[in-house]
């Protein structure tokens, strides 16, 4: 069974090694904020004893506040996992650095993030809708959109 | 681990014009379609004044046409399955001459549409439709295919195939049994066969 890291123990890390990146941190997650997620990213996959080589999933979620993205992470090497989330506070569109660059598997799901929900993943080298087709209007697991 | 890079999102990628023109089609046919089309039904009242030449050049093309009906694959969710199973060994679709699941559209004659349809097939399942020769049938296998099903609600999802193209026999169920499809089937053995040479069919 894969182990799920405390939060509080990787953010501990993550603050030694780039401080104010991690806003808060509870038994299961930690949450960043938004500019340094590549940053973020980039460490948990290589720093010695974390290595999180494998993104799960990339979802977000609506709380009509803020948008929410998630990240689970989990690692084939240590076999434990962790939970990223990243909060977007409005009125702006949501905007968040891709990690197409950590995790190549990023890539469709930062589409499908973006068709759903409409953030925008920064750096992304082809962000375009996946599922629903160009010319589309509105993002349809936002609350406001009501079809 | 070496990857090609993805296709940039400027003005120089190929794919871009591609995918505006696919979203155009799609907009300009949900912009089209309103209302369901009428149900090619005239064969349920039966009994057409046919002469006594035509009568029985007309049961001979309708039983040749009945009993060499073959379908177009055109599975599109789990309704599917059942569509194979039919197809398969146990129930034996070729019991009724239709084990050519055909995958052109220029030598079917009968369109089973099976499961979900989305705005974003609806175009190339208008496109196979037109493709094929006459004279043709569809069937609409399945609730989603019939009126949109669980997801009639959702935007991209199309209410039921019968507003792209005219359906002849409706085959209800969530997926319906091979039974079901079979008895379905032989409706439209039934509905060949009364409605004649097919000079008629005003479509």
């Amino acid at each position: 069974m894969t182990q799920p890291l405390s939060g509080r123990e990787v953010a501990a890390r993550i603050g030694r090694e780039i401080p104010g990146a991690v806003l808060l941190a509870d038994g299961l997650g930690i949450w960043v904020r938004p500019g340094s997620v590549a940053q973020v990213a980039r460490f948990l996959k290589e720093a010695p004893g974390l290595e999180m080589d494998y993104l799960n999933n990339l979802t977000a979620a609506d709380y009509l506040d803020y948008i929410e993205v998630v990240y689970h992470l989990s690692s084939m090497k240590h076999n434990h996992s962790l939970a990223m989330k990243v909060q977007c506070w409005g009125p702006q569109e949501p905007e968040v650095p891709s990690v197409y660059s950590v995790w190549l598997g990023a890539d469709l799901q930062e589409r499908e993030c973006y068709d759903m929900f409409g953030v925008r993943f920064v750096g992304h080298p082809n962000l375009k809708r996946l599922l629903f087709w160009e010319g589309f209007e509105g993002h349809v697991l936002r609350k406001e959109f009501t079809g | 681990m070496a990857v090609n890079p993805p296709a940039s999102p400027g003005p120089g990628n190929p794919w871009l014009e591609l995918d505006r023109t696919e979203g155009l089609a799609i907009e300009q046919l949900r912009a089209a379609t309103g209302v369901p089309l009428t149900d090619p039904a005239a064969w349920i009242d039966e009994e057409v004044e046919r002469g006594v030449l035509l009568t029985s050049l007309d049961a001979l093309l309708g039983w040749g046409r009945r009993y060499s009906t073959w379908p177009a694959a055109f599975g599109l969710a789990c309704c599917a399955m059942e569509m194979v199973a039919t197809a398969a060994s146990r129930f034996d679709i070729s019991r009724f001459g239709m084990e050519f699941f055909r995958p052109s559209p220029r030598q079917a004659d009968l369109m089973i549409v099976a499961g979900t349809l989305c705005w974003k097939m609806a175009p190339p399942l208008k496109r196979i439709y037109d493709q094929m020769a006459e004279p043709k049938w569809v069937v609409a296998m399945g609730q989603c295919a019939i009126s949109g099903g669980p997801f009639a609600e959702y935007v991209s999802v199309v209410p039921g195939v019968n507003h792209i193209i005219p359906v002849d026999v409706y085959v209800p169920g969530c997926p319906p049994r091979p039974e079901s499809l079979l008895h379905g089937l032989r409706m439209l053995h039934h509905k060949i066969q009364t409605e004649g040479s097919g000079l008629k069919r005003g479509r």
